[in-house]
């Protein structure tokens, strides 16, 4: 079945029209050598039927396996309606809108979208998403340098208590833009960043610092004073947060004196699925003084002449096709599927449902973390206030009992032995509003008997 | 249509304007020519006081309902003050583009720099040029 309408002869009288003699010479300013096709290594193409049988045997190979892993994404029960909704045709998009104010109801969308988030952070303004949340954490970085008019030497300080996925993604895209990444130790009993670290390894020129709540190990960090000890250094704050824990805390917003200046996160807790790591969506907002500086699509509501309600997308001039290669980004789209997926599920679930869900998730973690004091060869590794995370350390190699537990159908946790070797074999937990005491009873006991099969035969 | 332009200042092929001041300072903002052809000003972004600039550095930013345009430093020298007014005020570079829509002072490092910029003569000559 053919995808592209234009028929051969179509294709005939365009090229005649132009006086062209066939598609090809279209391309031949393109150097020859620099040209893909055709592609090699591409696979012969298989029907629909065969490829929906392949596709279903690699979804059984996974198993449905009871899930402890957060590390950034986040399994949440989400309401049928949300994909129900999102589905139907009149929302249905994958993308940013084109001929943008033909499309107010995607507008509209983007719209309630911004407010619900720009609320959630406490935050002036809301851009329309990004890719996800770690490249929304390099963007941010970008935009402080632009903020602080650094022209050479951005000093970014970055904790090693925030995620490494992000770290590194970040580091990947600013590296090359003589940014420079200071990193910063964590405290290693309470497993958060500590001012005197802070104090320690920096110098007085600080571009900003990042500061993510609950950090990558679930612990919660003192932001108001990282918060306030930034702004008295001159520096900007990136928070980077988990939507879903912003129904019970404090929002970047309110972070010390001040406030956090950008606040960036990955929306995916919000009514999207796991889906073996993505699509996400990434979330961005700031306080109004820096939206010029801000990358993204901004939509904003106005009237027509008539008076009449209107969307439009706004303060274009820091986008590419206007500001070329000075845009504030090259991201000028959004995820709009994902998007409008997190608005359904923010509107469905409203300010109580989102705080069950976090409190439920806190509740369901803290169940685990307390009976693990009971397991002989299970610590956890800080001390302190926590959210729906937390740190273990065993005393038999981390990835011999994440293979047992995956042979009793648990995916067991995130291995923090390649990142964070100074913690040994640390495993870090996730138990969110979707498990049962019964699933906790359930990772717990096969917990223990991996411990000790592994203890005693070396295997597990 | 043809804009004004004052016989007391100097002028940049790229539309920027200067103002020699008694202390040595120069004042920079943009010609009634170039407010003109951005149309309504929404937004400005003077630089920040202290910046060393090079000539030709892009060193604010004039922002219209058409588009964001660089303007850029007439000499080298050190930005004295940029015109923080404007961030809420953009109206007045419209309004009075030589008066309070200056831009940046800036203390110029050589200033004998400054006869390589165009006479009011010569910068009208090149809008005649250009159709204006």
């Amino acid at each position: 079945m053919p995808f592209i309408p234009h028929t051969p002869a179509d294709e005939r009288s365009m090229l005649d029209a132009i006086g062209v003699t066939d598609i090809s010479s279209l391309f031949d300013e393109i150097p020859k050598d620099l040209r893909a096709a055709p592609l090699t290594g591409i696979p012969i193409a298989m029907t629909e039927m065969a490829v929906g049988r392949l596709m279903s045997d690699r979804a059984t190979r996974d198993g449905r396996p009871l899930n402890f892993i957060g590390a950034g994404a986040y399994e949440h029960h989400i309401p049928a309606a949300v994909w129900s909704i999102v589905t139907r045709g009149e929302i249905y998009s994958a993308y940013t809108p084109y001929q943008a104010e033909a499309s107010q109801g995607t507008l509209q969308t983007i719209f309630e979208y911004q407010s619900m988030i720009a609320s959630l952070t406490a935050m002036d303004v809301s851009n329309a998403s990004l890719y996800d949340g770690a490249s929304a954490l390099a963007e941010a970085c970008l935009m402080a340098v632009r903020i602080q008019k650094k022209t050479s030497g951005a000093q970014i300080l970055m904790p090693r208590a925030v995620s490494p996925v992000y770290r590194r993604c970040a580091e990947s895209i600013c590296g090359l833009q003589g940014l420079v990444f200071n990193s910063i130790e964590y405290d290693r009993l309470g497993g958060t960043t500590s001012l005197v670290s802070l104090s320690d390894s920096t110098g007085n020129d600080v571009t900003a610092i990042v500061i993510q709540q609950p950090n990558f190990f679930g612990m919660l960090e003192d932001v108001d004073a990282l918060t306030d000890w930034a702004h008295a250094k001159g520096a900007l704050v990136i928070a980077v947060v988990n939507p879903m824990t912003l129904a019970v805390l404090r929002p970047p917003g309110e972070w010390g004196a001040k406030g956090a200046d950008i606040v960036v996160g990955e929306g995916q807790p919000l009514g999207v699925p796991l889906s073996g790591g993505g699509p996400y969506f990434g979330f961005m907002t700031t306080r109004i003084e820096h939206v010029r500086q801000m990358p993204g699509r901004i939509v904003g509501r106005t009237v027509d002449l008539d008076g009449r309600t209107g969307y439009t997308l706004t303060l274009q001039a820091r986008e590419q096709h206007i500001r070329r290669s000075k845009a504030t980004s090259n991201i000028c789209t959004n995820q709009g599927l994902l998007m409008s997926a997190a608005t359904i599920y923010m509107a469905i679930m409203g300010a109580q449902g989102l705080e069950e869900v976090a409190t439920a998730s806190v509740h369901n973690t803290e169940l685990l973390v307390s009976a693990i004091a009971a397991l002989p060869k299970v610590r956890t590794a800080f001390i302190g206030p926590r959210f729906h995370e937390a740190v273990l350390q065993l005393d038999v190699p981390v990835a011999a009992a994440l293979e047992g537990l995956a042979r009793r159908g648990i995916a067991g946790g995130y291995d923090l032995s390649r990142d964070y070797p100074e913690l040994g074999s640390a495993l870090l937990v996730c138990a969110t509003e979707t498990k049962t005491a019964a699933d906790i009873d359930r990772y717990l006991e096969a917990l223990d008997t991996v411990m000790t099969n592994v203890d005693s035969v070396g295997e597990c | 249509m043809s804009s004004h332009v004052p016989d007391d200042l100097l002028y940049t092929a790229s539309h920027e304007w200067v103002r020699r001041n008694s202390d040595g300072s120069c004042t920079v903002g943009i010609t009634d020519h170039a407010q003109h052809a951005l149309g309504d000003i929404v937004y400005v972004d003077p630089p920040a006081a202290g910046r060393e600039v090079s000539a030709g550095d892009a060193c604010a930013v004039v922002e219209s309902v058409k588009a964001a345009s660089d303007v850029y430093s007439p000499v080298a020298g050190t930005i004295i003050a940029g015109n923080t007014d404007l961030a809420s005020a953009s109206e007045k570079l419209s309004a009075d583009p030589y008066g309070e829509g200056w831009l940046f002072r800036l203390q110029p490092s050589d200033v004998a720099a400054l006869s390589g910029l165009l006479t009011p003569a010569a910068y009208r000559d090149s809008l005649a040029a250009c159709g204006d």
